[in-house]
């Protein structure tokens, strides 16, 4: 057992050293970064809002983890975000109870996923082209229910989602841990785990074997779709308004980048959810750190892009025994010094 | 003719993995104008030897000679330079470009700077021509049977190499007629003056086509010998390193066949599939499919396993119709199938032995019902035991296990699932001889242990040994069923020839 834990944590390794580092150049860049201080029953600090700022990417990151691991991919996710949060701001302004709105825009967004999934399972397209649809449609959907312009409310019920917090959490932090806990703990406790990676590896082979992969892609697909509604029902709650057009938009990209950071292959097959809530995690204390040096924000693409080289290039270098190499290299030069 | 100095020799070539010595000082020489096949177990060096041969892999010890002066061999095109060309048994061409494009891939003739499409066609229709292979070259190689695209791969390593000629298991996936059209063209490359270098598992291609035998076993030089010199079972002990037991005299014959057929199929057909055919199997039977590849074995293989469900027909099993559409459904009345292209269709590469051996049982109990990972080690080591798979740890990827294995993880993945029938298509091609034999003894002894079983396959004698009723296939239909003294290999052969069955009495 205890050599496993040292394993996972010698494959973890590029991912925490670059988020150490990155926090490390966080504080370089604003001295109080690592403060934190409870406010009015409230957690602050610059911590605290990388998590909370980062929570939509990680509840994406664990619906894209799926996907990917099945093989597959979801561009959609952005626009369900808008879709859900165009129907949450306009089902409150139209003064539906807050139960019946939060479960129509989480339903909305499963059964978005659902029909991703119908398409890549039963209709068999790929799963670039099946949500790229949606992805194109999705967004013309939410300007629809939007009528165009943007939408907000006052609903208190609604924006505690977004700005609101619990034993001094915000709720945006909670959810995602919850949401974090809930999946991983289904994937271990259940077969599924085994079994999205078996598709994601061989769907034919598993298909043989008796595996329902097609109702397991729609399922996996589904939940894709889900987390997207409760992101987009956050980032709604926070901004206490609708916008069809922006809303979670280029998100699906952060998503499935933190899924690749986490460590899955884009190949489908072993995937890890935490490893890809922590690549979300990394993302957020990048863009944060951009914003908190003063560099103008356009430098932050760019930046982004050489820090998502670096942690990809460490990856396939642990991935490859690289550290390994290094060590017997380390010692036997140690040894010869001698 | 040993007297003629050898076109390639190697002589004392040692190759080491970590911890593993793959090739222990063997010697091996190829002489022009023959034809000589290297043999071995999986496992056995061959694809290691092979590998230094053409460069892939740089030896720890020992020289390599052409034409008697050393040389080192850097990479794979030095090799294609010195003239040794390799067919892999995954044939590595490009199958979404044009036949031409695949025979000049990386040479194409040029004429201002762009490729001269015209003259690379004509050129790819008279190298064609030498091999009586008359294509479309314009069109994808896709549109080409297996068959056609080996020829095509062996048409580009002459054409570019010319002296030597590696075939890694070429009759693999060819039929009959196939690999004999293959031969042919091994014939004519031999009178060329080429040595060909011919890797497989058929011992009777051995005897057909190749002129010398190298064997080899554990890394080590087991033997070398001229064909007609060797008998089979000398060829098989060199290769096992003991005598193979399979017992040739089918015993199960001789008791009554199963009196209750739990399993009776009627009239299962599919549309551009397989015609409708009656099918009864009880327990303790084996049905033995015989026909040429094509000939509607694997297809239904997959209606009856609900992969291409029936569109006509019923199935009933003890007496009452069942419904099989899906896998699933088939997996839920007891089904198996063992599937003939284990690459694709059964492993799961990445994942190890112990998930591949759980998958099956895991998806009959469903996702809520998980083994635990205590109950998967304990499967896994169960059969690992049991079938003898050998791996070094049951969580090693099953991509890394040799054929044999694989097909093994594969039969143990089912047999988890306590089947009461089982397809197995093709359980034993592409897999060593020592693995052969254990597969057939393991077909044997589920039979006695009250398993229905159909078992598909290529190799004629086999199906002879096991089965206590065979089905003889051509055409994508069921033409007939041999049972009791009638099975004998001369009796399948006329059956799927369609000539009349034994003398007309």
């Amino acid at each position: 057992m205890k050599r496993l834990n040292t394993a996972s944590l010698t494959k973890a390794l590029p991912q925490l050293l670059s988020l150490l580092i990155i926090l490390f150049l966080n504080y370089l860049a604003f001295p109080g970064f690592f403060e934190i201080r409870l406010q009015d029953g409230r957690l602050f600090g610059s911590l605290i809002d990388v998590l909370n700022r980062g929570a939509p990417v990680i509840i994406l990151a664990i619906g894209m983890t799926a996907v990917i691991a099945s093989r597959g991919v979801d561009l959609s996710v952005g626009a369900v975000m808008a879709v859900s949060g165009a129907l949450a701001a306009t089902m409150t302004v139209s003064g539906y109870p807050l139960p019946i709105v939060i479960l129509t825009a989480l339903g909305a967004g499963l059964v978005c996923g659902l029909w991703n999934g119908l398409l890549v399972a039963y209709f068999d397209l790929q799963p670039i082209v099946a949500t790229l649809i949606l992805m194109v449609a999705g967004r013309g959907v939410a300007q629809l229910i939007t009528e165009g312009s943007i939408v907000t409310f006052n609903e208190p019920g609604l924006i505690y989602f977004g700005t609101g917090s619990f034993a001094g959490i915000p709720m945006p932090i909670l959810i995602a841990a919850l949401l974090l806990v809930a999946a991983i703990a289904v994937v271990r406790r259940t077969a599924l785990g085994l079994l999205i990676e078996s598709i994601g590896v061989n769907r034919s082979a598993s298909s043989y074997a008796g595996l329902n992969s097609k109702m397991l892609l729609l399922v996996i697909y589904g939940f894709c779709g889900f987390c997207a509604a409760l992101a987009g029902i956050i980032i709604a709650a926070d901004i206490r308004g609708a916008d069809a057009n922006n809303a979670g938009l280029w998100l699906e990209l952060d998503a499935i980048l933190a899924v690749v950071i986490g460590g899955t292959s884009l190949f489908g097959g072993r995937f890890s959810i935490l490893m890809s809530a922590l690549g979300a995690i990394i993302i957020q204390a990048m863009n944060t750190g951009i914003l908190l040096s003063g560099f103008p924000p356009e430098y932050n693409l760019i930046l982004k892009a050489l820090v998502i080289i670096v942690i990809l290039l460490a990856q396939s270098f642990t991935s490859l025994g690289g550290w390994a190499f290094l060590k017997a290299e380390f010692r036997s030069k140690g040894t010869n010094g001698q | 003719m040993s007297d003629e100095p050898g076109l390639l020799t190697v002589e004392g070539i040692c190759k080491s993995f970590i911890g593993f010595k793959a090739l222990d000082g063997v010697d091996f020489t190829i002489r022009p104008g023959e034809v000589h096949a290297l043999l071995g177990e999986n496992g056995a060096g061959k694809s290691t030897l092979i590998k230094v041969l053409t460069g892939v892999h740089q030896p720890d010890a020992g020289t390599i000679k052409i034409d008697g002066q050393a040389v080192h061999v850097r990479d794979t095109q030095h090799a294609q330079h010195l003239g040794i060309g390799t067919v892999y048994q995954e044939v590595n061409l490009l199958p979404d470009m044009s036949v031409a494009d695949n025979l000049y891939i990386g040479r194409q003739p040029m004429r201002f700077g762009f490729i001269d499409r015209k003259r690379m066609e004509k050129q790819a229709r008279e190298l064609l021509a030498q091999y009586d292979l008359h294509l479309d070259v314009s069109s994808d190689l896709s549109r080409y049977s297996v068959a056609v695209q080996q020829l095509v791969a062996i048409a580009r390593a002459v054409d570019m190499s010319g002296r030597i000629l590696v075939l890694d298991e070429p009759t693999a996936s060819l039929d009959r007629h196939e690999t004999e059209i293959l031969f042919a063209i091994l014939r004519r490359l031999r009178a060329r003056g080429l040595g060909i270098v011919f890797i497989t598992h058929f011992l009777d291609q051995v005897y057909e086509i190749c002129d010398r035998v190298t064997v080899l076993r554990n890394g080590k030089l087991a033997g070398s010998a001229l064909t007609t010199e060797l008998p089979k079972l000398e060829l098989v002990s060199l290769m096992l390193g003991r005598t193979l037991a399979v017992a040739t005299h089918n015993t199960r014959r001789d008791r009554p066949p199963a009196q209750i057929k739990q399993f009776s199929f009627d009239k299962l057909g599919r549309s551009r599939s397989i015609a409708p055919f009656d099918l009864e199997i009880g327990e303790g039977e084996v049905i033995g499919m015989a026909g040429l590849l094509g000939s509607g074995r694997t297809e239904t293989a997959k209606v009856l396993f609900g992969i291409d469900p029936a569109d006509t027909g019923q199935i009933r099993i003890n007496g009452n119709p069942v419904v099989i559409r899906t896998p699933q459904e088939a997996v839920a009345n007891g089904f198996g199938l063992c599937p003939e292209d284990r690459k694709s269709d059964g492993i799961i590469g990445d994942l190890s032995v112990r998930e591949n051996i759980a998958l099956a049982l895991q998806a009959q109990r469903g996702w809520l019902k998980r083994l635990s990972s205590r109950e998967q080690v304990a499967l896994a080591d169960k059969f690992v035991k049991a079938l003898d798979i050998r791996t070094t740890d049951i969580e090693k990827p099953i991509k890394f296990l040799s054929g044999g294995n694989q097909q093994k993880v594969i039969l143990a993945r089912w047999l988890a699932t306590n089947p009461r029938f089982l397809i197995l298509d093709e359980p034993t091609r592409g897999i060593d001889v020592g693995a052969h034999a254990e597969i057939i003894t393991l077909i044997n002894q589920l039979c006695d242990d009250g398993m229905a079983l159909l078992v598909i396959s290529s190799e004629i004698d086999e199906i002879v040994a096991y089965s206590t009723r065979v089905v003889v296939l051509r055409d994508r239909a069921h033409r007939g069923e041999l049972s009791g003294d009638d099975i004998t290999t001369s009796n399948i052969m006329r059956m799927i020839a369609a000539e009349p069955q034994g003398a007309p009495a």
